[in-house]
């Protein structure tokens, strides 16, 4: 059960976002930016550093709906999202994007884990400074997100039809309609 | 990201602009971050007439801070934030509930402790420009307390620089 009393039927983030909807909006458009705006990552692959992260910090809601997204957004690649949650070095990603989800990795760990050997490996990759950037910010942001939805002890769906169903909502509406959309 | 910290450190509410910040403070000291833990710590001591000896007790050992015994219930929550979501108990909920914390002030300090998780990585995960003197700190406190986070923020920084 939730630590406070939460709109009724709604899980993980979105029950918080509908009870606190002031502090929903700069979150919505945050993550909306960094994970679908025009970008030289992918949305996928932004989507696989956000999985990887909450997978890192043992968040199940969160991993579970980005890991949708992203596999929605990856030709419906759901092995390859799991090898990211569980073990990342046996996935079958570009190296530039593995040094990344390094780097992300990192930053979930402490931001001062992040060192200047992590960096040179992604610019040795092809990397460029926005891409370095933008991973340790959706790394950051998504360590919010994951101690906001378990630190209220917010409601997990376990079918993973509920997630796949949702990732298409996402993928077409993106974050800051997400919210207000009724149907599951 | 602005506009985060504006509503919730300063937005109008039952915690006042000290606690928050002092939750802040609190989050990204036990985070490391040298510029998080200076600026709010220096920005919660001004919206107490820039006395910093509340939130120089809270970081020391906040259990035994002179604070009110609402604020270290939720400080306690936002330690457990700070280490992970998932360590937040139901016995940390019930110990602030008893102390009269509401379910606002109980979700707003978790998402302050989030977002100072944030704020902090993405600080010291790019290895920002970190000053060490104290009245640097203390100049940008008075700012953020007076001022808010919606302002040009630049200036106050290239001022200070030269």
């Amino acid at each position: 059960m939730a630590h406070i009393e939460l709109p009724a039927g709604l899980p993980g983030i979105r029950a918080l976002l509908t009870y606190r909807p002031e502090t929903a909006r700069p979150l919505n458009d945050l993550v909306d930016v960094l994970l679908r705006g025009p970008h030289t990552l992918t949305p996928g692959e932004r989507e696989l550093i956000a999985t990887y992260v909450s997978a890192q910090n043992d968040c199940t809601y969160c991993a579970s709906i980005h890991g949708a997204v992203a596999a929605h957004q990856l030709d419906d690649n759901e092995h390859l999202v799991e090898l990211v949650k569980r073990d990342v070095d046996r996935a079958p990603v570009s190296p530039k994007l593995r040094a990344l989800l390094h780097i992300a990795g990192k930053t979930a760990e402490s931001g001062r884990s992040v060192t200047e050997d992590d960096i040179a490996s992604a610019r040795a990759h092809g990397a460029t400074d926005l891409e370095i950037h933008d991973t340790v910010l959706i790394a950051a942001v998504f360590c919010l997100c994951n101690r906001y939805v378990d630190g209220l002890a917010t409601w997990t769906p376990s079918d993973p039809d509920f997630y796949r169903q949702r990732a298409k909502v996402i993928a077409d509406n993106g974050y800051t309609l997400a919210t207000t959309t009724t149907n599951t | 990201m602005r506009e985060l910290a504006e509503i919730l450190l300063r937005g109008p509410h039952t915690l006042t602009s000290a606690e928050r910040e002092t939750i802040a403070a609190f989050v990204s000291a036990r985070n490391d971050c040298h510029f998080c833990q200076a600026s709010h710590s220096a920005a919660a001591a001004h919206h107490q007439h820039g006395d910093y000896s509340d939130v120089t007790a809270v970081k020391r050992d906040f259990e035994t801070a002179p604070v009110t015994e609402k604020l270290k219930a939720l400080l306690a929550i936002a330690a457990r934030v700070q280490e992970g979501g998932r360590l937040v108990t139901d016995a940390h909920v019930a110990r602030a509930r008893e102390a009269g914390a509401t379910d606002l002030e109980i979700h707003d300090t978790v998402l302050i402790a989030a977002a100072f998780s944030m704020f902090n990585r993405y600080v010291d995960g790019l290895a920002t420009f970190t000053p060490r003197d104290d009245a640097a700190y203390d100049l940008m406190g008075q700012r953020m307390a007076r001022d808010g986070y919606l302002g040009n923020q630049e200036s106050g920084i290239r001022n200070r620089e030269s």
